[in-house]
């Protein structure tokens, strides 16, 4: 399976959508968070990409942004490749970015995990609830900054 | 003058006979027809990815296991080579060899349960399932002779396995190479040949290729509704790309189907482990901790792999940020995903369909709460 | 003192029958009194052995050992079992309608017992006898389902009253093909009661009436709710269906009920199809043992082999498949007993040639047309989606 290089996906994408690519990893495209519902949606419909099934969405949390990636699959074109951006600078409580759900419906269990665990909000999602966690559940487990009581595990080289 | 009528909510709650975990559903009926279906889940969350941060690499392979736990083998090997790939580990053939042959065993344990429970779930009070279940009872043994325990395995580490197989082990591999087609026979007998069987699963819940597709749905789901796409074959792994077997296909997406190839695909796993038995070779299982140290330090990065687990695509997402435990740990669980066209499937079947189907796409509840 | 009593009960019985004498009502009662009380016993008994049976059965079908703990061979596991489920906490749920609630059990119980008063244990072995007893045993079947829909509606709770629902429109729908199916045995022997029906059988009349004991044979395992019909308390669906808020004895009761009307079911198929208690030699309370335990493994036997239906199957089977196969059988049985009037010696004989040559050919007919249809597995690779046909555009423009 043939894998997208990051450079090389970049100066596609830019050739076609202008002022959407922020930079490129080895195997990954930093894309800008208002155009990323265009940049997917070219990347799906196009022929020579035709990306049509969407592998996963996850979210990360360095501790100065949030970074949304995802993994795309090609079954027409034998291929992969990984699309990134960066939100939420500056700890914004809520961090917002458009929801691919109109075209790729596995998206939907996928980001409402990232809302429930992250707190990242999506746009235009027909059903946004929590989804492993129950309803009044306070914060967002899996941000850097929700500190839980329990002991971690040292390995026995740093005990002592 | 009509009767009025009106439809009617019931809760199947978390505990449940059949299930497969704790699994919750809030159903409309109108009499007998399910016209809306609503999955609330989440009863098991561990909260693993959040625990993965405060524990070594090697330490995270104990939560794999635990997130399907009637597959832990495969889960195993996909984090393991989301290590490798992450720290350029070159594994060694032995252990690789060792890793493919738990796989493929564990991947026959996994339908077994499948197949077993799905009979149960429709009636037969027990006999068919107690056949699976001597089936798997065997490889969970020749499980705890490779490491010690029969469900929740930690067998493998970057760059192989961590024990080399005992003398007994290959003795009651080869016996069970040679009874295992016998009974996946009996099997598939009981699937083609039984009417009432037939006309419970055959037309129900029908999916088309491009509705599978466009929900991300990978697995023995996939390729029921026509579509050839295996990772084992389309993006290899390991030494996948070194054996030769087929994938089965069906073209009709309905339940039965997606049962018929779970029985079949339990065939091509023992042609695998028949051809593995016969490259391996003796060496080491692992490298030596002075190439590939027991705490070890992944340069900066991320990467993602997939592998073709016993329900569908199930991907590892690993960040590190060169300390001893992962910064960020994802799981792409098969079953969540699954899970997603569970509403378009239900809508307009009868209720005695609501858990054939549900059993037919063979979710764990390990796997979708994490 | 005492004839003074006497006198007035003397003169009240007379009010209400004349010319019996009330010493012999006492007699009455109390032969009556010890004869339920030997049949209930028995069955009872019955009851504990087929517990045991049934589950040790099921074992070596699965290929396990079944309970063997209790007693040699596990024969007082069903002891056991009635002992716990006596112990246990009676929960009656606070929005459930108690006296209801309380009552559902022995409607499902008591029916089963009376039926066991017109079978024939042996020739003049009976409790009473009466001259149209095969409809009062068709009659009292019936009486189970009002003791669903009681117990499912006084528990309050929206499961149990759709696995009652489901039970009720089996229960009706195979009472018809059950009742007509002994009308080619009522025409052959031209009396309605269970007594004269087994003196009849010099020949069995499985043999006889094939397509009546199929269709009377499915008709009972639906109306005892059984595999593969047991969908009412499908416990992979429901969790136990009506029974589901009974605890201690009251589901105690339930339990038995059901394994009591298996064996009156298994009871009377063999004294009205498989001739009862006639057989030689030995007396005739053996030989129906032994026909009813043959008939209860192979009760047991479907039970373990055969998943169950769902419930728009089995309406089409009772109503498209098994009625008419009675049609079939009537219009068959009534032009030979024409034919072959009573007196003729072999009637029998000729009367079931006809029936298999002419009536047996429709059971395969309709169990063809209610099959579905034949699985054909192309296995080829899918046309509908091109996996593969195009090569990504950075491929495209190194091979440019």
């Amino acid at each position: 399976m043939n894998e997208w290089k990051g450079k090389i996906l970049a100066e596609e994408i830019n050739s076609h959508i202008p002022n959407s690519v922020i930079s490129s990893d080895k195997e990954s495209v930093y894309v800008e968070t208002e155009k990323i519902y265009e940049v997917l949606k070219f990347l799906k419909e196009t022929s020579g990409f035709s990306f049509d099934l969407l592998s996963s969405v996850t979210a990360v949390d360095y501790i100065d942004h949030f970074e949304v990636v995802y993994h795309l699959k090609s079954l027409i074109t034998l291929s992969k490749a990984t699309i990134k951006t960066k939100l939420g600078f500056g700890r914004e409580d809520q961090p917002q970015i458009d929801s691919v759900f109109s075209l790729w419906k596995g998206a939907d269990f996928q980001e409402r995990e990232i809302f429930d665990l992250m707190g990242i909000f999506f746009n235009n999602h027909p059903n946004l609830k929590r989804i492993l966690l129950w309803d009044g559940f306070p914060g967002h487990p899996l941000r850097k900054d929700f500190v839980t009581n329990s002991q971690s595990i040292m390995p026995i080289e740093e005990q002592n | 003058m009509s009767i009025k009528s009106e439809p009617i909510t019931i809760n199947l709650g978390p505990q449940h006979p059949s299930t497969h975990g704790v699994f919750r559903m809030r159903v409309t009926f109108d009499g007998e027809t399910i016209i809306d279906v609503e999955p609330i889940f989440g009863y098991l969350h561990r909260g693993s990815e959040k625990l993965a941060e405060e524990r070594t690499y090697t330490q995270v392979v104990t939560l794999t296991d635990r997130m399907d736990y009637v597959s832990s083998m495969l889960n195993n090997q996909g984090y393991i080579l989301a290590v490798e790939k992450l720290s350029d580990i070159k594994p060694e053939p032995r252990g690789v060899w060792l890793r493919m042959i738990a796989s493929e065993l564990q991947r026959i344990a996994s339908h077994l349960v499948a197949v077993g429970f799905l009979i149960q779930d429709l009636g037969a009070w027990g006999t068919p399932l107690t056949y699976a279940m001597r089936e798997r009872e065997k490889i969970l043994q020749m499980f705890e002779m490779l490491c010690g325990a029969r469900i929740t395995n930690s067998y493998m580490r970057p760059g192989g396995v961590f024990m080399d197989a005992p003398q007994q082990f290959w003795e009651n591999l080869s016996s069970f190479i040679d009874e295992f087609p016998g009974a996946v026979d009996e099997l598939e007998k009981l699937l083609t040949s039984n009417e009432i069987i037939f006309s419970r699963t055959k037309g129900v819940a029908v999916l088309t290729p491009e509705q599978a597709i466009n929900a991300s749905i990978t697995g023995p789901i996939l390729r029921s509704t026509g579509v050839p796409w295996d990772l084992r074959k389309n993006d290899p792994y390991d030494y996948y790309d070194k054996v030769d077997f087929d994938i089965p296909i069906h073209n009709a997406g309905d339940n039965y189907s997606r049962y018929l190839l779970r029985v079949q695909e339990m065939r091509e796993s023992l042609k695998i482990v028949k051809q593995c038995v016969d490259f391996i070779e003796p060496g080491p299982v692992r490298p030596h901790h002075d190439e590939v140290p027991f705490l070890i330090r992944p340069p900066k990065g991320d990467c993602y792999v997939a592998i073709e687990g016993s329900k569908g695509e199930l991907g590892f997402y690993l960040v590190s940020d060169g300390s001893i435990s992962p910064y960020r740990w994802h799981v792409r669980s098969s079953s969540l995903i699954n899970l997603t066209l569970l509403r378009e499937m239900l809508i307009g079947t009868l209720f005695g369909d609501l858990f054939v189907t549900f059993g037919g796409i063979d979710i764990n509840m390990g796997e979708v709460d994490r | 003192m005492f004839e003074f009593i006497y006198n007035i009960l003397d003169f009240s019985f007379d009010l209400v029958i004349k010319d019996i004498k009330f010493e012999n009502y006492i007699l009455t009662g109390l032969t009556g009194v010890i004869i339920a009380f030997a049949v209930i016993n028995g069955v009872l008994g019955g009851v504990l052995a087929l517990i045991w049976g049934e589950r040790r059965l099921l074992g070596r079908f699965q290929q396990r050992t079944g309970p063997n703990r209790w007693g040699p061979q596990g024969i007082l596991t069903s002891t056991a079992d009635a002992v716990k489920v006596m112990f246990k906490e009676d929960i009656v749920p606070e929005e459930a309608d108690r006296y209801i609630f309380n009552v559902a059990p022995l409607l499902l119980v008591i029916p089963v017992f009376i039926i066991f008063s017109v079978i024939p244990f042996g020739i003049s072995l009976y409790a009473v006898d009466i001259n149209v007893s095969a409809l009062f045993i068709l009659a009292i079947t019936s009486i189970s389902g009002l003791s669903i829909i009681c117990a499912a509606w006084a528990s309050a709770n929206r499961i149990a009253i759709f696995s009652a629902l489901r039970s009720v429109a089996m229960l009706i729908s195979y009472e018809i093909p059950v009742g007509l199916s002994l009308v080619g045995i009522l025409l052959i022997c031209e009396s309605m009661s269970v007594m004269d029906i087994v003196i009849y059988q010099k020949i069995p009349f499985i043999f006889i009436q094939p397509v009546a004991a199929i269709v009377f044979f499915l008709g009972s395992l639906a109306e005892i709710n059984r595999t593969p019909f047991d969908l009412t308390e499908a416990e992979s669906e429901l969790a136990a269906g009506y029974q589901n808020d009974y605890s201690g004895m009251k589901w105690g009761l339930f339990y038995l009920g059901e394994f009591a009307a298996a064996i009156a079911a298994a009871t009377v198929f063999s004294t009205l199809f498989l001739g009862g208690p006639n057989g030689p030699f030995l007396p005739g309370i053996f030989w129906l043992t032994v026909k009813v335990v043959a008939v209860l493994f192979f009760i047991i036997w479907i039970r373990a082999s055969w998943p169950r239906f769902r419930i728009d199957q089995v309406l089409n089977l009772a109503w498209k498949g098994l009625f008419e196969l009675t049609l079939v059988n009537i219009i068959v049985t009534s032009i030979a007993v024409i034919i072959w009037t009573d007196g003729e010696s072999n009637r029998l004989i000729y009367i079931g040639l006809a029936n298999w040559v002419f009536a047996f050919p429709f059971v395969i007919l309709i169990f063809k047309m209610l099959k579905t249809s034949n699985y054909k597995n192309t296995n080829k690779e899918s046309m509908t989606y091109p996996i593969g046909s195009d090569t990504p555009k950075f491929i495209k423009e190194k091979i440019k």
